[in-house]
This record gives structure tokens, sequence and C-alpha cells, in this order.
């Protein structure tokens, strides 16, 4: 009994110091969020602030960053799948180093490795030129959706490739054999096999995209050149420039029902995944 | 057992970087036989295993299945299956799916693959398991599954890569028996490997023993126990007391000084030959009536019966016996002369270097 309750207080010492962390910059903050968004400027409840994003300006911005993450989502799975592949089959002895490099550009900060994007893709940047000295048209890429696209994607990219070639790594290469074996040719193994198998990596990828995509207003400032607006541009001007936390935090709780049920989608795939058959 | 090659290796030799693996290794396996590849780990069994299931590729050399020449064909085109050392069922799906992989790639009707679960199933002890996953079954219910699995595809031949080795003492041994009754159920040709004597004499009708990436034997399991062809086999293939001596004549060989009738002949006169006697042929009589004089030097009781050294003339001699001599008794030594078996001695370095601490 008395090494019980010990073992309990051992156990909230050393929980204690994340406990804290968690309730002092996730919870309150998360609770901060309720309230302005739930209240109006003299601290009476309402909906008006959640309301807001059914005015076409909202709504439009909402809808672009929709669909704009879905698209960076997609094309980070359709490059990062074929290379963890590809990693995989290789079997290097130093594997480690070889994700490292993926992560690499991680290490360089955000805004500047955004930034080094907007001279490439300027209208006199480093890609137009390139093109002009082979004789092509430049393209006018620059404050486009396109633009904002490739930014998403060379910046969330390593966060798809990680638990992609995770998911695939582990795969033992006896399923692989006792596939082929049992008479499937290469392309059934991918089906029945692998993929299967890889889909928890793929579908924590996809959060791991979709989810910063979604909320970003970096990338769209930068790459956009304020004439594409995402929703995180607008819960960002709320908060600077017009300092109206009520319609701020009110757009921000439209997005984390976004944001949570996208993880609830991903939770219930994965259950199934577990447990029942997908062919 | 039917006397066609149902699988003819001819030749085939394997690299692995600067590594040989195989070197210019001949076999064939008939139709209906148990066929045991036997060896220490690194002998080239199962690399001789993942050719015959399209896994590796020779260097040089043809595997010819059936008549076929098999040897670049892959994997999935070859009529045989395989059972893999660490089972390799698929965790996403259910026993019953598991079982049903092969039958659903060759487009079996419904009916067609329900049947075949249940029949995989019985045949394997494990009726209801259906729906199970594979991580909720033990070591030993994996192993029958993954069985099944490969038997639903009526291969013509089973490649069982030492199936058994995860599992514990007693579980192996009833397992032994399963895939013997097995194998005489389904009338399909098995080809096993393991590094383990025991599984292998028990089960086998051929063994193959192998090292470094020879051929050292083929025979029936009594053969290879009873008259092993070389120091290698004799000493991988139970315990064994190996002494170089002197073949006087026919019927007479001097092992350590002392003259033993023995039943071989045809290794000329006075030549040397390595003399290999099993521990329980060993007869350990009272000093005056043995051919050669001892004493026991330790003593250990191992059930069945006690295992004892004996120091004489000059080697420690290894017996089995029911019989029990205390430490220190004064013995003789007598081996009956069918119990002699005469090996030439290994004529290159290569040959001797058939490493005995195995």
């Amino acid at each position: 009994m008395k090494n019980k309750k010990k073992a309990f207080w051992n156990q909230a010492l050393l929980s204690g110091p994340y406990l804290l962390w968690m309730g002092l910059f996730i919870l309150i903050p998360l609770f901060i969020v309720l309230y302005y968004g739930l209240t109006d400027g003299s601290g009476a409840f309402t909906l008006e602030n959640v309301k807001k994003i059914s005015e076409p300006i909202y709504m439009r911005s909402l809808l672009l960053s929709l669909k704009l993450s879905l698209y960076s989502t997609l094309i980070c799975l359709l490059i990062a799948y074929p290379l963890a592949m590809v990693l995989r089959s290789l079997h290097l002895k130093n594997q480690n180093l070889i994700v490292m490099v993926f992560i690499l550009p991680m290490w360089i900060n955000f805004l500047l490795r955004t930034i080094a994007w907007l001279t490439i893709l300027e209208n006199n940047g480093v890609l137009n030129s390139f093109l002009r000295l082979l004789g092509f048209q430049g393209l006018s890429i620059i404050n486009t959706p396109a633009a904002i696209v490739v930014g998403m994607v060379y910046d969330f990219l390593p966060f798809m490739i990680l638990p992609v070639y995770n998911s695939l790594a582990k795969i033992d290469d006896n399923l692989v054999a006792a596939s082929k074996d049992l008479g499937a040719n290469s392309l059934q193994t991918f089906r029945r096999v692998i993929l299967p198998l890889s889909l928890p990596g793929i579908i924590s990828g996809i959060t791991m995209v979709f989810i910063p995509s979604l909320t970003t207003f970096a990338i769209s400032q930068i790459l956009g050149g304020g004439k594409q607006n995402l929703i995180g541009n607008f819960i960002e001007q709320q908060f600077l420039l017009y300092y109206d936390w009520n319609a701020g935090s009110g757009l921000s709780l439209v997005l984390m029902i976004f944001i949570l049920i996208s993880m609830a989608f991903v939770a219930k795939f994965d259950k199934k995944q577990e447990g029942t058959n997908l062919w | 057992m039917n006397e066609n090659k149902l699988i003819d290796l001819q030749h085939v030799t394997k690299k692995f970087g600067d590594t040989l693996v195989l070197d210019d290794l001949s076999l064939y396996i008939r139709e209906n036989e148990f066929l045991t590849l036997l060896g220490p780990s690194g002998c080239g069994k199962t690399t001789t295993l993942r050719i015959l299931g399209g896994f590796e590729q020779p260097d040089s050399g043809r595997v010819i299945f059936d008549g076929q020449d098999i040897t670049n064909l892959p994997p999935h085109k070859r009529q045989l299956n395989t059972v893999f050392q660490k089972y390799a069922l698929f965790p996403h799906m259910n026993i019953a799916e598991n079982i049903a992989f092969g039958l659903r790639i060759r487009k079996k009707s419904k009916q067609y693959i329900q049947d075949k679960i249940k029949y995989a199933l019985k045949l394997v002890n494990l009726d209801g398991y259906e729906n199970r996953m594979p991580d909720s079954l033990s070591g030993g219910q994996q192993q029958r599954i993954a069985i099944a699995r490969a038997i639903v595809n009526e291969p013509k031949i089973l490649l069982l890569d030492e199936p058994l080795g995860a599992l514990d003492l007693k579980l192996r041994q009833d397992m032994q028996y399963e895939l013997i009754r097995l194998k005489n159920e389904l009338g399909i040709t098995f080809v096993y490997v393991t590094h383990d004597q025991e599984e292998a004499l028990t089960m086998s009708d051929t063994i193959v023993v192998m090292n470094q990436g020879y051929i050292q034997q083929i025979g029936t399991p009594e053969k290879i126990y009873n008259e092993p062809e070389n120091a290698f086999v004799a000493d991988f293939i139970g315990e064994s007391n190996i002494i170089r001596s002197v073949f006087l004549e026919d019927r007479l060989v001097e092992i350590l000084g002392a003259k033993f009738p023995c039943v071989d002949t045809g290794f000329g006169k006075n030549h040397e030959v390595d003399v290999v006697i099993r521990p329980e042929d060993i007869d350990l009589v009272a000093p005056e009536q043995g051919t050669l004089c001892g004493v026991v030097t330790s003593l250990i009781f191992k059930g069945v019966h006690y295992e004892m050294e004996v120091q004489a003339g000059g080697f420690e001699w290894l017996v089995h016996s029911t019989d029990l001599c205390a430490v220190g008794t004064q013995v003789g030594i007598h081996v009956d002369p069918f119990d002699i078996q005469i090996m030439n001695v290994p004529e290159s370095e290569d040959e001797e270097a058939v490493n005995l601490e195995e």
C-alpha cells in the first residue's frame, strides 16, 4: 500500500513538468481561443464570430485553403511514396544518412526556405532566366495558387517521406517473398501486401502535410504576394491588423473543426486497417 | 518412392560478393521424396532452397523442374511453395485470408476457396481459426497456418526453411510427426532445410549433408548415420569417436596400437585411415576382456544413458552406456567388428577444413 503511494508520487513527479507544459501552453490557450471565439467584445456569449465564416470572402478563402492543401498533400504523396519504395529496395547499410539528406532542408529556417522559392519563381527569377536561356517563354507562377502549392510541397515533403519510409522499411522482406511464392506478381504483391501494410504511414503522412498546409499563412503571404488569401491569412489579419481577437478566434474554431474531422477520419481509417480486409 | 527426377540441379554455382556459397552443386530430388538439406550455418543449404524457390539466381548451372528449365523463372510462376523460417504470415489479414491468398491470386471460385480453407485448417488441426489474426496465435500455430497457406495451392514441391527452428523442444518433436503425417497424406515432395541432425534423421527419406558449399554425403538416414563417408559427416551427425588408424589388411585395423577386427575390405595394406566408432557402440568390459584398457575419467547422467569419458591408448573415448562405471574404474574397451566404420583420410587441405568443432 505504502509502495503504491510512493510509486504514484514518483510518477507524478516525473510527469509533472510535461503536464505543466501541456496545461500552460496547450490547454489554457485552447480555452482562451474558445472563450474569445464564443464571446463578443463585451464578454457576452455569441455565435457571430463563428458564423463569420459564411461571409463569401471567408468562405472562398477556406475553400481555396482546402483545395491547395489537398493538392499539396497529393503531390507530396506522389513524390514521397515512390522515393520511399526505392529507398527500401536499395537496402542501404546507412539508411539513416539517406533519410537525413531529405530532412536536411528542415534545418534551414522555414521562412528563409520559402523566401528562397520567391527568388526562384519570380517573373525575373532563377527559373524564368533559365527558361529564357533555353529559348522558352517565361512562366508567371509567382503570386498564383501554383506558387503556394510549390512552397507547401517543398516545406512539408519531409513530413510525408519520413512516416511513409518508416512504414515501408518495417515490412519484412519475407512477406514480399511469401506473396511472390504464393503466385502474386509484383503489382499484385504491391496492392495486396505492401500498400495495405504501409497504410498507417501514408495516413500519418497525409495528416502531417494536410494540417500545416491548411493552416499556413506565411507561405501564401510570401509566394502569393498578398493576392491569394488563405484562411490562415485572414485569421492572422484579424489578430494583427484589426485587433479583433473575437473574430480571429471564431475563424480559428472553424478551422479547428476541419482539423478534428481529418484527425477523426485518420483514427477511423487506421483502426479499420487493424482488423478487416482491404480487398 | 517414385524414381522420377522431379528436380534436377545441375552444376549450380553461387557467389555472394567474393564468397563462394555453392560450388558446382549437382543434386536431384525424386517425386514424393522427403529430402533434407542438412549442414551448419553458412553451408549453402538455405541458398540452395532459395534457388529452388526462385528467390536467388545461380551464377552458373541449371535448375530443371519436371523436365523444364526453370533457372530464370520468377518465383510466382513456379509450381512450388515455401514455408518460411519466421512463418511470414500477412499481419493485416486474418487466418482465412492468409490461407486464401494464393487461391485468390489464381482467381478460384468462392466456394472452392471456402472448401480449401476448411480442408487445410482441418489438416493442420486448427479448425475454427478462420477469423483469428496471426499475432493472436502461438508460434507453433502460426507455423501450421504457414504450412496450410502453402499446401492449399497444391504445389508439386513444398520447400521448408528451418520451419521448426523457433519452436521449443517438445513442440518441435510434435511438429516433426505432424510433418511426416502431412507428407504422407498429401503425397507431395518435401525439401526441408535444417541444421538439426536429429530432425533430419527422424523425418527424411534422403539426407544431403552439406558443408562450405559442397555436398559431403547423400543417403538414407541409416546410411548417413552408420556409414559416414568422411569425418565431417561422422562428427556432424551424432556424436562419434574419430581416430586416425592403420588399416592392416582386409577385416583388421590397428587402432591406437591395438588390433580390432572389422568388416571392411579394400582399403589396401598398412594404409592410413580414419575410424569412426559411435559412443553407444562401445562396450565397456572387464580390463582383461577388452581389446584396449583404460580408466573412466568422467561420468554424466543423461537420462536415457550415462555419458562417460574413458582414457585409453592415449585417446579420450566418448562412451554411452546404460550401465554405470564409476570414475576411476579400470575398464576394457570392446567394439563389435560391424560397429567400426572405416573412412579414407581426407586428401586435400580443403577437405580437412571441414571444421570439427561444429
